[in-house]
């Protein structure tokens, strides 16, 4: 059972960086792991730490303004790459809760939406503004899929609706799955062409 | 119903269990799911916890790549003195949950083991018109043989092993027509290279792509896998080719494929799988693969690629464009071609199949690579390893100064201790120069087996083609 996620009021932090990769969200070598827990310090592992641990103080997460922001705002095309859940993984336990871009990978978006980490799309200009403004607080209404910034402007932003009601009400969709076992067993009596 | 179809859409309709509607997605079901190590063990712990079994263990195939040693090793704690305690337990837990869970296993003894996206092809279970599914994004490769084939995270993992069905949306469509004959010394690696250069990182999201067109239907499997392999490197969901003689031919007595009459009915249930003369497609892009040349990458993404004799651009004073360059120690306005290489990189599910082993050594065959380079030569599956070996592409490899190893995935992203070392820089066969993949502060140049060879041999990245005609 997922926590239900239905509102999310935080600051953001900003990476302008495009195409943010899987591999920067969490290195390869973090992945040997057998649990899901606890990844977040390896989160943005080599862009936080350089080769001998020691933090990078320009990197924005390592900054005092990052302290308990929740919303990660990213350049276009963030999380391509891999398929590992790892990364949403990371993000949640380090504190995140929704990531911003004006656009997110396919896989990534799906991983992070079956997590509870909300992924929002914007258009350039929102984009633009909000990398403009680091910092600032947002709260989102996963009901009713809006952004709203601190001026009181309402972002509309497009999410799937079995998503969302998955989202807003912490449902499992493997439960959703095995609901439909007489249907699959059909289908798999039924099928004219079995591979 | 009647209306024209879509190589995509005929094989997601035959797939279709519970149809989408605006309110939920389809609930699509899956011919074969292959798992490895690394995104497989978060599932298996869900399903013991909710006391689930596998629904399907015959539509299931497991082995184990990404974190296995390439160097021999016996036992699970001769792994871990390889590739590190973490690892070895990663690779120890897939046999423990294979063997509670019923799953057959190509395990790290077995001399069917490999790549995930090589071995399937190999064995025969990849066939055209099948879903399969993976925790890995390159399951696109399979798409090559007119599957619908794709990437999921460990949750769906989860899914498909409890119910062998996954919740999907549609897909849109993309067409991508490449016509004429690519030129000597140009290969399909270069083509899928072109291609994500031209539409992006990003072109293909949402979408899956159909390559189609008449240098498509001149290739080889092994070339199309290399195609469909890269499809998620322009953002796709898959990659699909549809089946012909080339797939047939290929597919004919291998050993998970129909027999008998089985294969003459699923032969002529596979003829039917191409998208019909006039299905519409949502978008669509062509590309000249003759006016094609060797191709490499310059930055920390797959679109950021160059012909080998181009100058590497300046990004217009993009952020973004600008830290890439200073991450790969690279300017603008130059060619690659005077770049010093330390690691030379063949192997990958991208290209370290037998044909690619080959037109690498076709370059290298009795010369030497370069001082100071070090030339790592890792075969797909342990069954390429061993055709290779029958026809001596070993032995060229290791005269001209080449290691030659164990398959697996290795240096593609460096989880088994087989990584480039900060700074230096990579000419590698495989599919992501993201920065770090190939271990901390690694410099990776994506190219062909015979640009990667050539390179060797140069010991500074080098256009292939005079070292082919020199060659033979
Ligand atoms: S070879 Fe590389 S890309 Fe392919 S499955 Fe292994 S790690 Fe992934």
């Amino acid at each position: 059972m997922m926590k239900p996620v239905t509102r999310i009021q935080s600051r953001t932090v900003v990476l302008p960086t495009t195409d943010i990769d899987t591999d920067q969200l969490i290195p390869a070598r973090f992945l040997t792991t057998t649990s899901r827990e606890g990844l977040g310090q390896f989160l943005f592992h080599d862009l936080r730490f350089d080769a001998n641990g020691n933090a990078d103080p320009d990197f924005a997460l390592n900054q005092p303004a990052a302290d308990g922001c929740g919303i990660l705002v990213a350049g276009n095309n963030l999380g391509c790459g891999s398929s590992r859940e790892h990364a949403p993984w990371a993000l949640l336990d380090y504190g995140f809760k929704a990531v911003i871009s004006t656009e997110i990978a396919d896989i990534f978006r799906n991983n992070s939406l079956k997590n509870g980490l909300l992924p929002v799309v914007v258009d350039a200009d929102t984009l633009q503004y909000l990398m403009q403004n680091p910092g600032i607080s947002l709260d989102i209404d996963v009901t009713q899929a809006t952004l709203a910034l601190p001026d009181g402007k309402t972002i509309e932003f497009p999410i799937d609706g079995f998503a969302r009601h998955c989202l807003t009400e912490g449902l499992d969709q493997l439960g959703y799955l095995l609901q439909h076992e007489t249907r699959i067993s059909s289908f798999e009596e039924a099928r004219q062409w079995k591979p | 119903m009647a209306s024209a179809q879509t190589l995509f859409e005929k094989v997601w309709n035959e797939h279709v269990v519970v149809a989408e509607t605006a309110d939920t997605p389809a609930i699509l079901y899956i011919d074969l799911h292959l798992i490895h190590e690394v995104t497989t063990p978060q599932a298996f712990n869900v399903l013991r916890e909710k006391g689930l079994h596998v629904r399907r263990p015959d539509l299931t195939l497991a082995t184990m790549d990404h974190s296995t040693p390439t160097t021999p090793v016996t036992s699970f704690k001769d792994m871990a003195v390889v590739v590190g305690e973490n690892a070895a337990r990663q690779v120890r837990r897939m046999q423990e949950n294979c063997d509670a869970f019923g799953l057959e296993l190509l395990g790290f003894d077995s001399d069917q083991r490999g790549i995930v996206h090589v071995i399937g092809p190999e064995q025969g279970a990849t066939q055209p018109g099948k879903t399969i599914v993976c925790g890995d994004s390159h399951t696109s490769t399979h798409g090559a043989f007119g599957a619908l084939a794709f990437g999921i995270g460990t949750t769906e993992v989860g899914h498909v092993l409890a119910t062998q069905c996954l919740l999907q949306r549609k897909a849109r469509t993309l067409a991508l027509n490449i016509d004429g004959d690519l030129p000597t010394g140009v290969s399909s690696k270069d083509l899928i290279l072109a291609i994500i250069g031209q539409i992006g990182v990003d072109g293909g999201t949402g979408h899956v792509i159909e390559y189609r067109g008449s240098a498509i239907s001149a290739m080889d499997m092994d070339s199309r896998m290399t195609v469909c392999n890269m499809s998620i490197e322009a953002g796709a969901r898959a990659g699909m080719i549809a089946p012909d003689d080339h797939t047939f031919e290929y597919l004919a007595g291998r050993p998970r494929v129909p027999q008998g009459t089985d294969w003459e009915r699923a032969v002529a249930h596979w003829r039917t799988l191409k998208s019909d003369a006039d299905a519409v497609f949502d978008k669509s892009v062509s590309i000249a693969a003759d006016k094609l040349q060797p191709m490499v990458t310059f930055g920390t993404n797959p679109g950021m690629v160059i012909g080998v004799n181009d100058p590497v651009p300046d990004g217009g004073g993009d952020p973004s464009f600008r830290k890439a360059l200073d991450y790969m120690q690279i300017s603008a306005g130059k060619p690659l071609t005077n770049t010093e290489v330390d690691v030379v990189f063949v192997g990958s599910c991208t290209n370290s199949r037998l044909s690619d082993l080959q037109q690498a050594a076709a370059v290298v065959k009795g010369k030497k690579i370069a001082a100071g380079v070090r030339m790592l030569v890792v075969p797909g599956s342990q069954q390429i390893k061993k055709d290779a070996e029958a026809i001596g592409l070993d032995r060229v490899f290791t005269a001209a100064g080449a290691e030659w190893r164990e398959s697996g995935c290795s240096m593609c992203l460096g989880m088994n201790g087989d990584t480039v070392n900060s700074g230096q820089l990579s000419v590698s066969t495989s599919n992501r120069n993201f920065e770090g993949r190939q271990g901390i502060g690694a410099r990776t140049i994506l190219a062909s087996p015979m640009t990667a060879a050539a390179s060797a041999l140069a010991g500074r990245v080098a256009d292939p083609r005079p070292f082919i005609s020199q060659g033979e």
